[in-house]
């Protein structure tokens, strides 16, 4: 059992914090099913549950100095970089205590305080943002990096690729991070791609670049630790592709019986399950035990409990709001 | 004091707010080495060096979307796009990120920014590199659009867009840019965004226009004066948006009627706009239809048949004989 131990290369601490962590996201992602269900969320929800390692993997070896920003698919990246579920779940009801006071929802999440650049529905649109903030770090002479994530359907775009460029020609401290689920909506990256394995784009513009297994949360560590390091010290940016899975639809409006992938495909990927592979190797190392991972659960459950609660409690914002914030001059100031 | 034509008078204003603010940083398409297509950013590379003059790749997206993300750090990024016509390959960030980011996080991100670009006609050159794209940027909230009509002005506008707290687009009339020279103090001046400038005062009648087509509207005010005994006030708009209501109301109180004048196709272009914030706000006062008078509802054509499509002095004095003989 010692040799385990030895193989995880982690302590009990980190252990419990890279478990925790994606036990309440998958836990948010759950409840905030459940309350869309319900009505309490409008519009369109797109669920991380399946894709938990990357976003934990990827936050657990940056500063909380450094800097995330994402798509749309966005909980489990603002709620990893460290914002308080209660006000990420108030945003996602539309409610004033939110994130964003209740107008930017779940696909625009920001929190300065953990300086988390937002969520972007725009697919491939965040990216030149991205290489916008890891100029100005370096402009300022900062040591600061910013890890940027988006889906495979991104690679698509145009603006992922001129990006790509932009940062490897200037040197700026990004590491971009391809969460591969393999679906842009309905879209398999083998009919949408004509060079299907993305990592190799970022080799076009002479960017280190790999693939990792991004069910696996030390993997994912590994990787972007390294490249966090790259980017800090050399100020080289990377492409790291992550092999993942999204077990729920694309958004809450797929239909149930979607078509483009299968049960059998869906069921053997959530053999994947990122939490549950990795709750079974801390135990197996023993470096946590069953009572360990049950007053995780109970942790987590009472946590986002707690969110919902007090998002349901946190009021609408008030009609008068509805045409704040525009400009500076109309800051109402909270 | 120096007589200085536009594309000088913008260079000072980037000079000089460069030496003031280290934050600025000028960023587009052979701005830095190159000076620029139409040569604004001149020299500034050879004294700010590539680290704050940045020759970006041929990628409009990329050069908008980046500046956001400077701006989101805390830095002033001015980008050039190299003709209005091309902005539509950055327009979408411009729209869904630099106007929106204010709101969407509730003032804790903004983005101070400018997005400078030439537009109009009078070059005789082809549609994209003469069309006049005001409307659709003027119809966003969260953006302020600038439109100088003169080298003086023209600098004080650009020091107050860099200063300005939200995304300022810049328009700069072609047309202009080596029309004239005016005198543009040494010391740094700025004009309020958001006001219009009464150039010329009277009581028979309001020509409203902006950019290079302020020149026409006065040329035919200064006809007016001399060949009818008309007097025309001139309203200089600056500032499409927000749009300085109150100035271009007060003005038809006295006159009762009004004569718009763009470059921009007419439908649901700015002149819809004037006209009918001038209908709610001087209903009473008017004493004749308020008319247009605009480039036609066509894609910009070329360049032999240019004159026929942008409004000329012509024009605009046919529009106010109506107006006046309603």
């Amino acid at each position: 059992m010692a040799q385990k131990k030895q193989a995880l290369n982690i302590d009990a601490d980190l252990a419990r914090r890279l478990l925790g962590e994606m036990m309440l996201i998958r836990r948010f992602e759950e409840k905030a099913a459940e309350a869309y269900a319900l009505g309490k969320i409008g519009g369109f929800l797109h669920l991380y549950i399946g894709e938990e390692a990357v976003g934990v993997g990827a936050t657990s070896v940056l500063r909380p100095d450094d800097y995330a920003i994402s798509a749309y698919r966005d909980h489990g990246h603002c709620l990893a970089k460290g914002a308080d579920p209660r006000r990420a779940m108030a945003e996602l009801f539309g409610r004033r205590d939110g994130l964003c006071k209740g107008k930017g929802g779940s696909m625009h999440l920001f929190d300065k305080t953990v300086n988390f650049l937002g969520g972007h529905a725009i697919v491939g649109a965040h990216l030149p943002l991205a290489a916008g903030v890891a100029f100005a770090i370096k402009y300022q002479g900062g040591d600061q990096v910013i890890v940027c994530y988006f889906g495979d359907g991104a690679v698509h775009q145009g603006e992922f690729h001129e990006a790509m460029n932009l940062s490897a020609l200037w040197k700026l401290p990004v590491i971009w991070i391809c969460e591969n689920n393999r679906y842009a909506m309905g879209t398999s990256v083998e009919r949408a791609l004509a060079q299907p394995e993305i990592w190799r784009f970022g080799l076009t513009y002479g960017l280190p670049s790999e693939r990792v297994d991004g069910m696996d949360v030390l993997a994912v560590r590994e990787v972007v630790s390294r490249a966090v390091e790259r980017a800090r010290r050399e100020k080289v940016p990377s492409l790291i592709e992550a092999d993942t899975y999204r077990f729920r639809g694309h958004s809450m409006r797929d239909p149930a019986g979607a078509i483009y992938r299968t049960k059998e495909e869906v069921e053997r990927e959530k053999q994947r399950d990122p939490i549950v592979l990795f709750r079974d190797r801390v135990l197996e190392a023993e470096l946590l035990a069953e009572a360990d991972v049950r007053a995780l659960e109970k942790d987590v459950n009472d946590r986002i409990d707690d969110a919902v609660t007090f998002a349901d409690a946190s009021p609408e914002p008030p009609v008068e709001w509805l045409l704040t914030d525009v400009y500076k001059e109309d800051a109402e100031g909270v | 004091m120096a007589k200085l034509n536009m594309v000088k008078a913008l260079n000072l204003a980037l000079l000089q707010e460069m030496e003031r603010d280290e934050d600025i940083v000028v960023i587009g398409e052979d701005v830095g080495v190159d000076g620029g297509v139409f040569r604004v950013t001149e020299d500034l590379h050879r004294k700010f060096g590539g680290k704050r003059v940045i020759d970006s790749p041929l990628a409009e997206a990329a050069i908008v979307g980046t500046s956001i993300g400077m701006a989101l750090y805390g830095l002033k990024p001015v980008c050039e796009i190299q003709f209005s016509g091309f902005s539509f390959q950055g327009f979408h960030q411009i729209e869904n990120h630099a106007a929106r980011y204010r709101m969407r996080s509730q003032g804790r991100f903004h983005c101070q920014m400018v997005v400078r670009m030439p537009y109009g006609g009078g070059v005789r050159a082809l549609e994209h590199h003469s069309e006049s794209e005001e409307q659709f940027y003027a119809h966003i909230p969260g953006l302020k659009m600038v439109i100088p009509s003169g080298p003086r002005n023209a600098r004080a506008l650009l020091v107050s867009a860099i200063r300005d707290p939200d995304p300022v687009v810049f328009f700069e009339a072609k047309g202009l840019y080596h029309a004239a020279r005016e005198d543009v103090p040494d010391e740094i001046e700025t004009l309020p965004i958001g006001r219009a400038h009464v150039v010329r005062e009277g009581a028979d009648l309001t020509v409203i226009s902006y950019g290079a087509m302020l020149r026409v509207a006065r040329e035919a005010a200064e006809t007016l004066a001399a060949e009818n005994g008309v007097e025309c006030e001139v309203i200089d708009v600056l500032t499409l948006s927000p749009l300085d209501r109150e100035t271009l109301v007060a003005s038809v109180r006295k006159t009762g009627r009004a004569v718009i004048v763009h470059e921009a196709p007419r439908s649901f272009g700015p002149g819809a706009e004037i006209a009918t914030s001038i209908m709610e706000g001087a209903f009473l006062s008017l004493e004749a239809p308020i008319r247009r008078v605009t480039a036609g509802d066509v894609p910009f054509v070329g360049f032999a048949r240019e004159r026929a499509n942008v409004p000329d002095v012509a024009r605009v004095l046919a529009a106010a004989r109506d107006t006046l003989a309603y």
